[in-house]
């Protein structure tokens, strides 16, 4: 189990722009165990929809590179599945036709005709979308669109789940909701999960852990806290578990203390606070958040 | 209620007259007055002006025809459409009865019906020109579609082609037409030809002309799909074919339509004035053999011409709007 299932190494990502290249990443290295569920969080425009890419495959790192499973990720594929922030279904799709599309591409030899059939149906039961097989994207609401596009994306039976921001676009009864289920998912088939997200909340509740990025450009992971609750969790006696309130604070006294100029103007008063941070990642345990009240940067910010 | 309130406000004549209809015949009849009286009044004011207006223009073949002059002539052309039928179909009979008798003195004879040899009508023009503009329709789109999704997965290709677009798009049919006949003659060349030279000639013209918005709208829609969805193709590792048909043909229907409608209508524009000018069958010919006669009728003729264009047109666009309506699926 201590094998390393996906390892960034070194990951450098610059995008050529017009004035000259962008270093979005640099130096990101993430080690992640089979079945961990990590959750990704840093300030908007930091790089997290880049690092998540270069996963996929969408993207190719500059410097360094990712490797699955002891292959190196070059391109594209089902093992990765991604759950796109957009729920990104085929419009003119029904819902039933969207899972099929992809488990038709992925099991077209495995599987019989009655099998993918069934294992399609299996998939949207899981994200209780089976009562609108027939319905089109348009018809149905963002917070469902955006369950069947978690189906599509359990349906390959990845390897890793990788999913940008899946619940950003809900309101908070369907987020609850769907975390949960998620939640139920994950444990029942031990998958792998990078999760994007903004929500510090749902980081802690959700996740194994979780990577802070600093601020770009150059961004790298500033951060990791290991969020050693038990499972299942429950939203409702967790909220105020001395535990979670103590994860809780650790992030967001990452996000708005440490990291608390994204954007443009950071670079004076951000990087050294990012070098520092990546500097003393090394000896930082899970329990981080001790450092904060004697945090010197947090003076100079 | 509604009523009441609606009247409380008025603030335009537009709203007031609403109101009144409403009030006066209930909110569906408002609606049927909306959708079929308002364009009546419309034509209606339009031919009593026609009508006015008409007698004022003298030409050198007597007065402009007003609506009355241009019905009678349309029920003419009719009529004699159907003379012609009727001497058709005598001459066939005729042909066999003929036929028969010989047979009976000779059974080893050879017999054979020749077609009427009378002028084509005004309808059968009609007919004529419709099967030349769907032939060529056909033929622009069968070869504007396949190359718009190569232009618009290619950026390459693209970026060689576009110049090329470009510089053809704007060119007039009339530009076209004595280069396109020189070649039609030159190249097709047969004992037996499946088609006239002349159907050839105007239907080349009309692909031509009209292959480019079709040409454009695809490669547009084809360059404009959803970056989301091409990555959701990348991560299914489609095969190129699979991404054609179930990414990228699909997402682009919409706006292949837009452009197969307006091809269509540039189609019809077009081929009456390539008929017109090379002097091949279709109503194009028929305007110009009633202008070269000018007998006292031909102006109220060629005014039935103008309005069975026009409106053949409306149809041709509303059935592509049809169509469209159930192959497009944001319709
Ligand atoms: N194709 C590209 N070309 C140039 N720059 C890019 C490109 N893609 C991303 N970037 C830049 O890289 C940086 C990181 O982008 P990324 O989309 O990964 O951020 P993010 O953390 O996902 O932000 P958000 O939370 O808003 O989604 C940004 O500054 C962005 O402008
Ligand atoms: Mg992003």
């Amino acid at each position: 189990m201590s094998k390393s299932h996906l390892e960034l190494t070194n990951v450098q990502m610059a995008f050529d722009t017009k004035d000259g290249p962008f270093v979005a990443l640099e130096n990101v290295d993430l080690k992640i165990r089979k079945g961990e569920f990590v959750s990704l969080i840093g300030h908007s425009g930091c790089g997290k929809s880049t690092v998540l890419n270069i996963v996929a495959g969408l993207l190719q790192a500059t410097r360094g590179g990712c490797v699955l499973d002891g292959h190196e990720v070059n391109t594209p594929g089902p093992e990765r599945a991604v759950v796109f922030q957009n729920h990104s279904l085929m419009p003119w799709l029904t819902v039933y036709e969207n899972v099929e599309l992809a488990v038709q591409q992925v099991f077209r030899k495995s599987m019989s005709r009655a099998e993918r059939k069934e294992w399609i149906l299996h998939n949207l039961k899981l994200v209780n979308m089976d009562h609108a097989l027939d319905k089109r994207p348009g018809e149905i609401s963002g917070g469902m669109a955006q369950r069947v596009g978690i189906a599509r994306a359990l349906a390959m039976k990845p390897s890793v789940l990788l999913m940008d921001e899946p619940f950003g676009a809900l309101d908070a009864l369907t987020r609850a909701h769907l975390q949960d289920s998620l939640m139920k998912i994950q444990q029942d088939l031990n998958s792998t999960v990078i999760m994007i997200t903004h929500d510090v909340d749902e980081a802690v509740l959700l996740s194994d852990r979780i990577v802070m990025m600093t601020n770009g450009p150059a961004a790298t992971i500033g951060e990791e806290l290991h969020i050693e609750l038990e499972r299942p969790r429950n939203r409702v006696t967790l909220a105020d578990h001395p535990e979670y309130v103590r994860y809780r604070q650790a992030v967001l006294s990452f996000l708005y203390e440490k990291q608390r100029f994204p954007g443009k103007g950071e670079d004076e008063q951000d990087k050294p606070t990012a070098e520092a941070e990546a500097a003393s990642q090394e000896d930082s345990s899970p329990d981080v958040d001790n450092e904060h009240s004697e945090s010197p940067v947090r003076r100079i910010a | 209620m509604t009523t009441l309130s609606q009247t409380d406000s008025l603030s335009s004549g537009q709203r007031w007259l609403r109101a009144l209809i409403e009030k006066l015949f209930g909110q569906n009849l408002a609606e049927t007055f909306r959708q079929l009286l308002l364009p009546a009044i419309g034509i209606a004011l339009f031919l009593g002006f026609w009508h006015l207006a008409a007698p004022q223009v003298q030409t050198s073949l007597g007065a402009f025809p007003g609506p009355a002059d241009v019905l009678e002539q349309s029920g003419q052309l009719w009529q004699e459409h159907s003379n012609q039928r009727d001497r058709a179909a005598q001459f066939v009979t005729m042909q066999e009865e003929r036929n028969e008798r010989i047979l009976a003195e000779n059974p080893g004879a050879e017999v054979k019906i020749r077609d009427y040899p009378g002028a084509p009508t005004f309808i059968d023009q009609i007919f004529t020109s419709l099967g030349t503009v769907l032939a060529g329709f056909v033929l622009a789109t069968i070869i504007a579609v396949p190359l718009g999704i190569i232009i618009g997965l290619n950026r390459h290709f693209s970026a060689a082609i576009n110049p090329l677009i470009q510089i053809f798009k704007p060119v007039s049919p009339l530009a076209w037409l004595p280069l396109v006949t020189m070649v039609v003659s030159a190249t097709y060349v047969s004992d037996d030809p499946m088609f006239e030279k002349s159907f050839l000639t105007s239907m080349i013209t009309v692909t031509l002309c009209s292959l480019w918005p079709t040409l454009i709208n695809t490669s547009v829609g084809v360059s404009a799909v959803n970056p989301d969805l091409l990555n959701v193709s990348k991560v299914l590792q489609l095969s190129f074919w699979t991404h054609v048909r179930k990414v990228v043909l699909p997402s682009s229907v919409p706006m292949i339509f837009t452009g197969l409608r307006v091809s269509l209508g540039i189609a019809w524009m077009v081929l009456i004035a390539a008929e017109m000018l090379a002097q091949s069958p279709g109503l194009g010919k028929f305007v110009w053999d009633e202008f070269q006669n000018g007998s006292s009728e031909s102006l109220s003729r060629i005014m039935v011409a103008v309005l069975a264009i026009g409106f053949i047109g409306f149809l041709l666009d509303r059935i592509m709007l049809l169509i469209q309506k159930r192959v497009a699926w944001n319709e």
